[in-house]
């Protein structure tokens, strides 16, 4: 199969379906809506099944219901949408339930607007719903990684029995760009013997649940979900490091935005300025490694983001201080331009801090 | 020595935590002995919702999920709508779960015509979190949240869910019934078969609402409280099949 050209919110559709998801409970909202379009029509073609759900809230139970009896399965939305499924999440982690849920960011808070951001970075890597629990976190930046994440996040969900998240923004879900689907084998996945599924007279029924009514209980379960969370930080940590061997300030950044970020160093770098990028591809688990090893090495760190600051936190958790850091966002889906995100890395170094 | 009465393979050897007098426990008998009947133990998923009969997963002697409050429909939909069509999903919710912060995902399961089995108990109150007033409390009727009882201006008019949902084009079979006397229970049983049988034919979204009793939150004795639902709650909820249309939905 060669490239085809195709939109972003699409190719997370047609990512699912390669990664053998064939099951998607959608509700419309701008800007994630072609993906819920998208999965009604190619759904059927592939003896899969769509449903349009009441609400985000009834979709994500559906999905809940659907990775309990043991199948792959999808559910899309965009900020405000999101929000209503966090409910619905918290019950996936503590009942220990597979499932993607993929956010397409939208402005924020309340309704907002329908133009691309990154301001639910705090909800979806800091749990987002009640308890004590985190959710993986995919953010691909391009539309071919959305190809490669979109069946990472199916493989960390079954391994880890946990719900995981492919984060993008309105941008990343609405641009088009050449993309290609290499592997279209069929896949054989573990047969999940926990699913409520009907017995079938082998073995006692199962159990899907979130409670537990002894404290103690409880506690050995939640125990247990901080154990998982352990290796999952310990295995599927993704980052990608671009011209980090010289660097003398690094400039973090994810999703779409560090697509901006690399053209803004790539120009700082003609001009003679050892600028490096670190992009975080699982916002959780987050590289805090990775950027703490660096922040002993450069002047100073610079995060961009198209919110107030929120993974900045991440970072300044992750540097404990060894190098300043700064940061530069725009919010309300402003889109920065290359050119006042050049700006704020020609500060760098001079000792100004945004 | 012949035996007369056994425990039916559809529950659990559990002991229930349900209060005396609750009929919850027979409730969940005719539903178990149902499903045993039928020989559908083994292709059954049940969804167990919030409220007393959380632990319903505990009783019922077949694969059990348990989901948030009010959206067992939601996830009875997803369980029913991703499996081979042999297999029985139903779901077991309160008044509470059901009829308030349930009610979207009851009437669109019912719009869809999703083929799954609602039992829909009935006692007018919210028990598990201590006896606080339902949509269905009654007029007058003294709850937690409604101490000088409940009132059509303050608190609104209580629902009859099956009324409503029989309006629905999408429902099939929806019948009221109750509890409080042996031929009652007797006809309950013959109405929950009915709506198993519903699933089973394929013929779409069925639902059996059963009043219940619930002698702690009302401040009756399990006695009166049976009493309760003969002089108060049926004059209200009447009893009866509301809909019907199984014959329609043959071969659909």
């Amino acid at each position: 199969m060669g490239k085809v050209l195709m939109k972003g919110n699409e190719v997370i559709g047609e990512a699912a379906i390669h990664a053998g998801c064939v099951y998607f409970f959608g509700y419309p909202i701008t800007p994630q809506s072609e993906l819920v379009a998208y999965m009604a029509k190619r759904l059927p073609e592939v003896n899969g099944l769509f449903l349009q759900a009441e609400s985000e809230v009834a979709a994500i139970n559906m999905v809940y219901g659907a990775a309990s009896a043991g199948v792959r399965v999808m559910t899309s939305s965009s900020s405000p949408g999101f929000s209503l499924k966090q409910e619905g999440i918290s019950y996936l982690a503590g009942a220990e339930l597979p499932a993607v849920i993929v956010n397409i960011g939208r402005g924020g808070p309340g309704l907002g607007n329908i133009q691309p951001a990154q301001s639910d970075y705090f909800q979806v890597t800091k749990g987002g719903g009640h308890g004590d629990y985190y959710t993986p976190v995919l953010a691909p930046s391009t539309l071919q990684e959305i190809i490669e994440l979109t069946s990472e996040a199916f493989r960390i969900a079954d391994d880890y029995r946990t719900p995981v998240i492919l984060l993008g923004d309105g941008m990343l879900g609405q641009m088009m760009e050449p993309v290609e689907f290499r592997d279209i084998k069929e896949k054989e996945f573990k047969e999940k013997e926990w699913a409520t599924s009907g017995t079938e007279g082998d073995g006692p029924p199962r159990v899907i649940t979130s409670l537990d009514l002894s404290d103690i209980k409880l506690e050995e379960r939640n125990n247990r979900l901080q154990e998982k969370y352990s290796k999952i930080k310990k295995q599927e940590i993704k980052v990608e490091s671009l011209y980090t061997e010289d660097a003398e300030h690094i400039v973090i950044a994810y999703g779409t935005v560090a697509r901006m970020v690399q053209s803004a160093i790539e120009k700082a770098r003609e001009e003679g300025m050892k600028i490096g990028l670190i992009r975080p591809v699982t916002l959780w688990p987050f590289p805090s490694e990775v950027i703490s090893r660096i922040s002993e090495d450069v002047k100073g760190i610079l995060a961009v983001e198209m919110s107030a600051g929120q993974m900045v936190e991440d970072v300044r958790l992750a540097v404990e201080g060894k190098t300043p850091v700064s940061f530069y966002g725009r919010t309300g889906g402003v889109i920065p331009s290359v050119e006042e995100i050049y700006e704020a890395i020609k500060k760098l170094g001079k000792g100004v801090t945004a | 020595m012949k035996t007369v009465f056994e425990r039916t393979e559809g529950l659990k050897d559990n002991e229930t935590h349900y209060c005396p007098g609750c009929t919850h426990g027979i409730i969940h008998r005719l539903v178990a002995e149902t499903l045993e009947e039928l020989g559908a133990l083994e292709r059954t998923v049940g969804v167990a919702s919030v409220g007393c009969s959380v632990l319903a997963y505990d009783y019922f002697n077949c694969d059990m999920t348990q989901a948030a409050h009010g959206r067992a429909p939601a996830v009875a939909t997803g369980i029913k709508r991703v499996l081979p069509d042999d297999r029985l999903v139903f779901t077991y919710q309160g008044d509470g779960d059901l009829a308030s912060i349930g009610m979207g995902e009851i009437v669109h399961s019912a719009a869809r015509s999703e083929n799954i089995t609602v039992i829909f108990v009935n006692n007018a109150i919210y028990g598990m979190t201590g006896g606080q007033m339902a949509p269905t409390s009654l007029i007058g009727q003294k709850t937690a949240t409604s101490p000088g009882g409940r009132t059509p201006r303050a608190q609104g008019l209580p629902i009859r869910v099956s009324e409503m949902l029989a309006t629905l084009d999408g429902s099939t079979y929806i019948e009221r019934v109750s509890t409080h006397n042996v031929p009652h229970i007797i006809k309950a049983k013959k109405a929950i078969r009915k709506a198993f049988e519903t699933q089973e034919k394929q013929q779409g979204f069925s639902l059996i609402e059963v009043l219940s009793t619930c002698p702690t939150n009302w401040g009756l004795t399990p006695e009166e409280s049976l009493d309760w639902v003969r002089d108060e709650m049926i004059p209200y909820y009447p009893l009866g099949i509301y809909k019907d249309i199984r014959k329609e939905r043959e071969g659909v």
